[in-house]
Formats: C-alpha cells, sequence, structure tokens
C-alpha cells in the first residue's frame, strides 16, 4: 500500500507522567508510523516511532548524520557548522577516523576496572549528603557531581572548572537557549578546552586529552571539539539517568525491594532503566543522503528524519511484556536508549558503570529515601533535550 | 554455529562482549571486536546471536 498524503503534525512534547511518553507516540506507533511535521525547534522533518524503523534508520548509510545540531539552530533550522572534532556530526570516513582513536578508551574492560575509583566518588558524595541536613537536592549533590568527577579525571578537566562547563552544557542542550547563547555557551566551552590542550601539549599527564594529544593524529582544534563532546557527553547524559532513575524507583518500591533481595538483578535493572527513561527525550537526527522511501513515502534527499529513541523503546512488538512499566527483571531485549548504528554512544559503558554504582550505593546508604515534596511539584526537564529533573528534593 | 566479524564495520560499542564475554572480546589499542572462539558451542548459541542483534554496526554475523 503506498500512502499518498502524509499525516502533519508538530512532533509530541507534552507528558502526563513524568516517567511516561506524550500519548500520542503511541497513536503514531499503531497508526502512522511515518509522519511529517515540525520539529520542537521549528524544524521541518519526518517522525518515526516504531523500534524496527528506528534501529533500521541509525543503522542505514543513506541517512548521514552530518547535520548541524538540534537547538540553537535560525528559523530554517540552519545552524553554522560544528567546529572541528565535532565527530557526531560527521559520517564516514571523517567520523571513523575519530571513532578509531576514541574506542579503545572506552572498552568494557578499561571501563569495569574504573569500578572501584567510581565506587570510592560514590561513597564520598554520600558520605558528604549524609553529613548535610535534609531535605537535599540529589541532582546537586549526588547525581551531578558523580559523572562530572569522573569525566573530569578521566579527560583530565579539573573539576574546580565545573560550575563554568555545567553552566555551558545546560544553555547547548536547552530547547529555549536563543542561537547567540548556544553559540556562546559552545565557544566558551571549546576555549576552556582548548586552552587545556595547550596546557597539556606543554605538560603531558595521565588522562585521556594528554594520550590524545600525544598521539599527533588530531589538530588543537579537533581536541578542542573532542574533548568538549566528551565532557558535555559525559556528565550531563549520566547525571539525568541518575536523579531520574532514583525518582522512578521511589515510584516503584517493589522494584527496589527486589533489588534489594537480589543484587544480581543491577545489571538488568540499569538496562531497564534505560529503556523505560530514554532520556534522549525528541531522538535523533539524521538527515536523508538519497532519497529514500519509507511506509510509502519517499523521503526526499537532504530531509530531517527523526528517530524517536524513546518511542521505539516502548513499542509493545519489541518489549512485549507491559512496555510501559518498569521490570527490573525483564529479560534483556536491545533497547536504543544509546541509539544504534555506527554512532552508538561511546560512552555507554562507562554510563553503565556509573548508573550501576550511584544507584546501587545509595538505596543501600538511605533505605528510607523519599521525596521531600509531592511529586507533581518536581520541576522536569521538558525543555531540555535530554529529559530529567531540574532538582529532586529528597530527605531520609 | 560459525561466528564471522568484520573489524571494518566494527565501532567498538562494546555490546558483544556484554553479551557473550566467551566469544568476543575488544582490543585495548582500539576496542575493536576480537573474536575468542568462532566455532562456540550449542550453549552460547543464544548469547551470540544476542551479541549479532545488540551489535549497533552489524559486523556479526552467525552462520549456522
Amino acid at each position: 500500500m503506498t500512502a499518498t498524503q502524509p499525516t502533519t503534525r508538530t512532533q509530541p512534547t507534552v507528558r502526563t507522567c513524568p516517567f511516561d511518553l506524550p500519548e500520542e507516540y503511541r497513536t503514531l506507533r499503531e497508526q502512522d508510523p511515518i509522519i511529517q511535521g515540525t520539529l520542537p525547534d521549528g524544524v521541518p522533518g519526518w517522525l518515526i516511532t516504531r523500534y524496527e524503523d528506528v534501529r533500521a534508520v541509525l543503522a542505514d548509510p543513506r541517512f548521514g548524520a552530518s547535520r548541524p545540531r538540534m537547538v540553537g539552530g535560525d528559523a530554517d533550522g540552519a545552524t553554522p557548522a560544528p567546529p572541528p572534532g565535532t565527530f557526531i556530526f560527521l559520517d564516514p570516513p571523517e567520523h571513523t577516523r575519530f571513532r578509531r582513536l576514541l574506542t579503545g578508551r572506552f572498552t568494557v574492560r578499561r571501563m569495569q576496572q574504573l569500578t572501584p575509583a567510581v565506587e570510592e566518588i560514590v561513597a564520598e558524595r554520600l558520605d558528604d549528603m549524609a553529613r548535610a541536613e535534609s531535605p537535599v537536592d540529589l541532582v546537586q549533590a549526588f547525581a551531578l557531581p558523580v559523572p562530572s568527577l569522573v569525566i573530569c579525571e578521566l579527560l583530565g578537566v579539573p573539576y574546580a572548572d565545573r560550575e563554568e562547563f555545567q553552566r555551558n552544557s545546560a544553555t547547548m542542550i536547552s530547547l529555549t537557549a536563543s542561537p547567540e547563547a548556544f553559540q556562546e555557551a559552545r565557544e566558551a566551552m571549546r576555549q576552556h578546552i582548548h586552552r587545556l590542550v595547550l596546557a597539556k601539549r606543554a605538560d603531558p599527564t595521565d588522562d585521556i586529552l594528554s594520550e590524545l594529544v600525544q598521539t599527533g593524529e588530531l589538530t588543537d582544534e579537533e581536541l578542542a571539539g573532542v574533548g568538549s563532546l566528551l565532557l558535555l557527553a559525559g556528565h550531563e547524559t549520566t547525571a539525568n539517568m541518575i536523579a531520574l532513575g532514583t525518582m522512578c524507583l521511589l515510584r516503584n518500591p517493589e522494584q527496589v525491594a527486589a533489588l534489594r533481595a537480589d543484587p544480581t538483578l543491577m545489571d538488568g535493572a540499569v538496562e531497564e532503566l534505560l529503556r523505560y527513561l530514554t532520556i534522549v527525550q525528541f531522538g535523533l537526527r539524521r538527515v536523508a543522503r538519497e532519497d529514500v522511501e519509507l511506509h510509502g513515502h519517499r523521503i526526499k534527499t537532504g530531509s530531517v528524519v527523526v528517530a524517536a529513541l524513546s518511542s521505539g523503546n516502548r513499542d509493545s512488538t519489541q518489549f512485549a511484556d507491559a512496555p510501559d512499566q518498569l521490570e527490573v527483571g525483564r529479560k534483556y531485549s536491545p533497547h536504543l536508549a544509546f541509539g544504534h548504528g555506527i554512532h552508538q554512544c561511546l560512552g555507554q559503558q562507562l554510563a553503565r558503570v556509573e548508573m550501576k554504582a550511584a544507584l546501587g550505593a545509595l538505596f543501600k546508604r538511605f533505605p528510607t529515601l523519599r521525596l521531600a515534596v509531592p511529586e507533581e511539584d518536581v520541576p522536569m526537564r521538558h525543555d531540555m533535550l535530554v529529559y530529567g529533573v531540574h532538582e529532586l528534593p529528597v530527605t531520609w | 554455529m560459525k561466528v564471522i566479524i568484520d573489524e571494518n564495520k566494527c565501532v567498538g560499542a562494546g555490546q558483544c562482549v556484554l553479551a557473550a564475554a566467551d566469544v568476543f572480546d575488544q582490543r585495548d589499542e582500539d576496542g575493536i571486536v576480537v573474536l575468542l572462539n568462532p566455532l562456540p558451542p550449542d550453549d552460547l548459541g543464544a548469547q551470540v546471536e544476542d551479541a549479532a542483534l545488540r551489535c549497533p554496526a552489524l559486523a556479526i554475523e552467525v552462520v549456522k
């Protein structure tokens, strides 16, 4: 069957439950697996919502990633080209050159070897939290510091610089930041890393930026771009998974009880939280590099396609057993939380190690942990590309 | 069961190691997949198929 006129509408963004997707996604998956419309920042594009389509598009070389980013665009969606080294917006063979330089530094083995160091960072933050008077904001006390400290240590970025880079990161993924504010934040971030690169070239230390400098494979400009990307991606996403994951577990005490009764469920619980919460809330963008036909519609060269990761992760054809319920004992099925295809998250093994250490220790150390405000008063990140909570007041 | 890998496609995501650590490893230098056992025993079949399914770069082929 060939559809003649695609449905046109805006990408759904309004949630009625903090953990569930906008209700329209279910209807789209069932009735309209591809629609043409407007994305949250006003860019026109095609939206795909089914698990199989999302996986297929992200693995399909006919769809490229060399598209200016999601926010900070002009009205027509055009943005200045991303700075050198921003490899998530590159296609092969340029992308391959950067990815190959980095993958050895983020292997399963290397990341699992970091577990004791991550657990120590987690324990120190929890000690501080225990000494503080409750309620505390779990984001500032725990969820944001843990991945920030870890990525700073790995990259060789002084943790003292955190206020600056956390502020710039937040602006770069805000849907409401003006193009000027976005550019300014991106440039400040890039210059910050550029200064560090110059310092490490003169005096290398034991960290990823120094190692990359010493390979001689990248220019200082490229290194500044790579470093900015790793710094941003390394703390924003995991921080929100830890905070939103905590809030979600507090809503599902029987799941916490199951984890307490059987700690071996932890690996699966992390995967399930990744699937269930899928914090890249508006999906990933690709651009058709040639005309492609999908569900009877011709996607013309140059068109933007949005692969809705969060919708794919709630698709009942893939996750047959109550996909809208959190089930820490769920049998593993490949989820899309880290994306798919050649750009699949480079830091995913680090994220797993951090989530496991952080959530495990938090609920062990504070068995009576609970929200300090009604759930509906928790400020949710509807306005950010990375979903989560702006604050999470907790007590114990 | 026979496993074939394509190093050129591999993007070092490490999903195969999580799925079937007895069959797949990663090179320390560049994270690229290392095939530990191209002819895994049948009892690892489900893990190997899981690895192939998870691989984001479609770099693992399983021949039965």
